[in-house]
């Protein structure tokens, strides 16, 4: 009997424990707690677009053009009578999606070129040169040449900013292979005769998770930056799909008498870029220490 | 340091190297035909076969590319496709503007920027502090073109003080022109003053905890003399790096400025090279920033030993 009762009371701790730690952590951590709320909410306003009173973000409607934020048309309706409230929820689709494949690919690319680089001294500074190079070229400007080049469409913003991006983390995963391969303990795992892969999987990833983490989402958000910036000036989603950047181009022509087809969209790409710079610099004082000083 | 120089200087051709190489060889990584990709979807077989003539493509690539790198290092950028005027001679009837507006938002953000980190950095955790915490949160969150509107919407469009577009050259008066630029170079600040005033008062918190500044504070010099004379020196290092880094952000910003405020200066060059596809602009535009950025991180980097000493090559 009297084990019954104690195993009861262990798990009513334990339950009561769950949600506490949750909470504690989320206080003590509130730039992770807000980010990650705000980004939250942004994801579940677009993901859950087609049930929160949107109609087709495409459809045009000629008889009711311009028309001002009213209970039919919460946000107004733009220059071709588009509903601009289903266009902004629909938009945030493409705008998060374009962000977070492009922080995945970015990481992705990055890591792999980093630790090809740091493994190897003459196609390190081969590499690196490249990546140098790469750096060089103001990262807008990049992405108008590639974008300019290879036609507007989602698929191609993703590899612009993939391009444009990874060698930023290349040179980020380089730097800490490079000293965590100076630890003893990565010399006693040569030493033990522990195979390449082995030491790269064992050994030097779990060194490298906590910053790439960190990096993947402020590339996140200048992932989503630079989509903006593309589509406004008119080299990055097409017309046709629209996204935040794409809404505000559309509003530019008439912003000073409409000023709600600019600042609408800006609203939700800001409160969004807000929510992915909180959790990176949350994720950062979090797990990686030795950055939190800096920028 | 004579040595370090040149090795430097070396150090730099590579590395621009490479960007000739990108710039030329985008064109020629996607699939398709280069000149088709140029023209478009709507051009006739006669415009697509006189692009062809106009890039050399009857021609191996890396005799292409001889040939291209020994015009570029003449000063030949080679002719737009759209007007058919050189490209050198369009870049340089754009540059006033963009050069104005670099320089003038150049000297903003370190104005703004430096004083701001080392009051943050003095202040520590204070509410100048959570100010510049907050401020360089909303730079990096807030999208040029975004505030670009938001400033002009409150400033040229209700309160009217400044003109809402456009630029006037500085032949037109001093005045006008700066009136011209106030706003973009404002917006362009905000996030190079952001990104300034965080180098800054990381760099200061790391000098404010040295002993000689302790000395400094017992032998009773004023907080204005220790900050700016005894702290900042040593600081100097990290901030004049970001200044020289962060100008390549500042470029890319000043494409998409321009457009919101209509200056005509590259960047509006850019964008209207974008829509007619016109591509030797494009890569002009980008070759010229990228030599720019290169450059004025070279003397940055030799700048150092000027700005401390201790430092020797």
């Amino acid at each position: 009997m009297s084990a019954v009762g104690d195993f009861s009371v262990v798990a009513i701790v334990k339950d009561a424990r769950k949600p506490s730690r949750f909470f504690r952590f989320m206080r003590r951590n509130p730039e992770i707690a807000w980010g990650g709320f705000l980004l939250a909410l942004m994801a579940l306003l677009s993901v859950a677009a087609p049930w929160l009173g949107t109609i087709d973000p495409r459809a045009i409607s000629t008889a009711s053009r311009l028309r001002p934020p009213s209970a039919e048309h919460w946000f107004g309706t733009d220059m071709l009578g588009r509903d601009l409230y289903s266009r902004v929820l629909y938009g945030g689709r493409i705008s998060l999606t374009i962000g977070v494949l492009s922080a995945a690919f970015s990481a992705l690319f990055g890591t792999a070129i980093g630790l090809m680089s740091a493994f190897g001294s003459v196609l390190d500074a081969v590499i690196m040169r490249i990546m140098d190079g790469i750096m060089s070229i103001p990262a807008v400007l990049l992405a108008i040449a590639l974008m300019a080049v290879a036609g507007a469409s989602v698929q191609n913003v993703i590899l612009a900013v993939t391009i444009v991006e990874s060698p930023r983390v290349a040179r980020l995963i380089r730097g800490i292979v490079l000293s965590l391969k100076q630890q003893p303990y990565v010399d006693a795992a040569i030493a033990a005769g522990s195979s390449m892969p082995k030491i790269v999987i064992r050994h030097l990833l779990p060194g490298i998770v906590g910053p790439l983490i960190v990096q993947a989402t402020f590339v996140w958000a200048t992932a989503m930056m630079l989509e903006a910036a593309l589509s406004f000036i008119g080299a990055g989603t097409p017309p046709s799909i629209p996204s935040w950047g794409n809404i505000m181009s559309d509003g530019k022509a008439l912003w000073q008498v409409k000023p709600f087809l600019i600042f609408i969209p800006a609203g939700f790409l800001s409160v969004t870029l807000l929510a992915v710079n909180l959790l990176g610099d949350g994720l950062r004082d979090l797990l990686d220490p030795r950055l939190s000083k800096g920028i | 340091m004579l040595i370090y120089a040149i090795r430097r200087v070396l150090m730099a051709i590579p590395v621009m190297g490479v960007v000739a190489l990108m710039v030329f060889g985008l064109l020629y990584i996607t699939p398709g035909d280069p000149a088709m990709v140029i023209a478009g979807d709507q051009a006739t077989p006669d415009q697509i076969a006189r692009i062809r003539v106009s890039l050399g493509l009857d021609q191996p690539p890396y005799i292409r590319f001889g040939t291209w790198i020994w015009q570029v290092l003449r000063g030949d950028l080679g002719t737009s496709i759209f007007s058919n005027q050189t490209v050198a001679h369009m870049i340089d009837q754009r540059l006033e503007p963009t050069v104005s507006l670099l320089i003038l938002s150049i000297v903003i953000s370190i104005s703004a920027g430096v004083p701001l980190g080392v009051a943050a950095a003095w202040k520590k955790g204070k509410a100048v502090d959570r100010a510049l915490s907050i401020f360089t949160t909303a730079g990096f969150s807030i999208p040029v073109f975004v505030a670009g509107y938001a400033l002009a919407f409150v400033f040229a469009s209700n309160l009217h003080w400044l003109p809402v577009q456009g630029f006037t050259p500085i032949a037109d008066g001093f005045w006008p022109f700066l009136r011209s630029l106030i706003l973009p170079a404002v917006t362009l600040s905000l996030v190079y003053s952001a990104v300034i005033a965080r180098v800054t008062r990381a760099a200061m918190l790391e000098v404010l905890s040295q002993d000689y500044i302790r000395t400094a504070q017992a032998k009773g010099v004023g907080p204005m003399l220790i900050l700016f004379r005894h702290a900042l020196k040593n600081a100097a290092v990290p901030v004049v790096t970001i200044i020289g880094i962060g100008i390549a952000t500042l470029f890319g910003a000043t494409v998409v400025t321009e457009n919101v405020f209509a200056i005509p200066g590259l960047g509006r060059l850019t964008v209207d090279a974008i829509l007619h596809r016109d591509y030797p602009i494009i890569q002009g535009v980008v070759l010229l920033s990228s030599a720019t950025y290169v450059l004025i991180n070279l003397i940055v980097d030799l700048l150092y030993t000027l700005v401390d000493p201790r430092i020797s090559y």
